[in-house]
């Protein structure tokens, strides 16, 4: 009896997790590469510090936050271009790009992630001798 | 503190989803009217009007703005955003996206009528810019006693 309830209730709250994931927005990103890293630059309005989640998982970056938005409780919504409060995206990173030196900051909803390249895979100029 | 507010978003955000889509259903797919003022899907900054009794709640989505560069105006019951954001990359960097609104921008929402344009207030907090105006007391639901 006990057993069924807790599997019932596993599968429940992965529906709702999946439901969830179905429901995150996709922010807009900008992506650059400079010599010694790639930045990623997200807008993810409403997203505190403490509400934003950086996670690397092989080679899979993933960007998770949740908006947190002051509310009157007996408010109606007379519009609203918005209507998820969460925000995923998920990129695939390269080999050359050192994961345990993702630096990550968040600014008025801003997010900057810079992810450095490896020393060894720095472009380095090399010097033509004169033959 | 997370439980609420994910009891209570859920909540709102419903309401919201289901806003948008009756707004689709009735008047974006099948080719009815659209509000006069209203923008594609996808603009910057996104926008959300909520109401209760005592004042009307507009957040303006716009991420990374100086503060400074917003600009807030109140007409009669027309609320004007507007403001500049820069999405520059060092010079020299070889970009591969660039998805972010950069520019100026300025967005116009009708407010419910009986909004004092003279109580407005502002807040921008995490890029959300957060305006709240009060409503006219005289029109405010009362409690009338039956004697």
């Amino acid at each position: 009896m006990t057993d069924k309830k807790s599997v019932k209730s596993t599968e429940s709250s992965q529906v709702q997790r999946e439901t969830e994931q179905r429901r995150a927005l996709r922010p807009p990103v900008d992506i650059y590469e400079e010599a010694e890293a790639i930045t990623i630059r997200a807008d993810l309005p409403g997203v505190s510090r403490d509400r934003l989640e950086v996670h690397v998982d092989g080679d899979n970056l993933t960007i998770e936050g949740e908006a947190a938005i002051d509310m009157p409780e007996e408010m109606e919504a007379l519009y609203a271009d918005v209507n998820v409060t969460r925000y995923r995206r998920s990129f695939t990173l390269s080999k050359e790009l050192e994961a345990e030196k993702i630096s990550a900051e968040m600014k008025n909803g801003e997010l900057t992630l810079r992810l450095p390249k490896r020393a060894e895979v720095q472009p380095r100029k090399i010097a033509i001798s004169a033959g | 503190m997370f439980g609420y507010w994910t009891g209570f978003d859920r909540d709102i955000f419903d309401q919201f989803e289901r806003l948008r889509r009756e707004l689709d259903g009735t008047f974006g797919e099948r080719g009815g009217p659209l509000g006069i003022r209203s923008v594609a899907a996808g603009t910057y900054p996104a926008i959300n009007v909520g109401a209760s009794s005592r004042q009307v709640d507009v957040y303006v989505f716009a991420a990374g703005v100086a503060p400074g560069s917003l600009d807030i105006s109140m007409q009669q019951n027309l609320l004007t955003v507007s403001g500049e954001r820069s999405t520059a990359i060092p010079e020299g960097a070889q970009a591969y996206r660039r998805e972010r609104f950069e520019g100026s921008f300025k967005r116009v929402v009708t407010l419910p009528d009986d909004v004092d344009p003279d109580k407005v207030d502002a807040a921008y907090r995490d890029g959300v810019l957060h305006v709240t105006v009060q409503r006219k007391e005289e029109l405010q639901p009362r409690r009338i006693e039956v004697k």
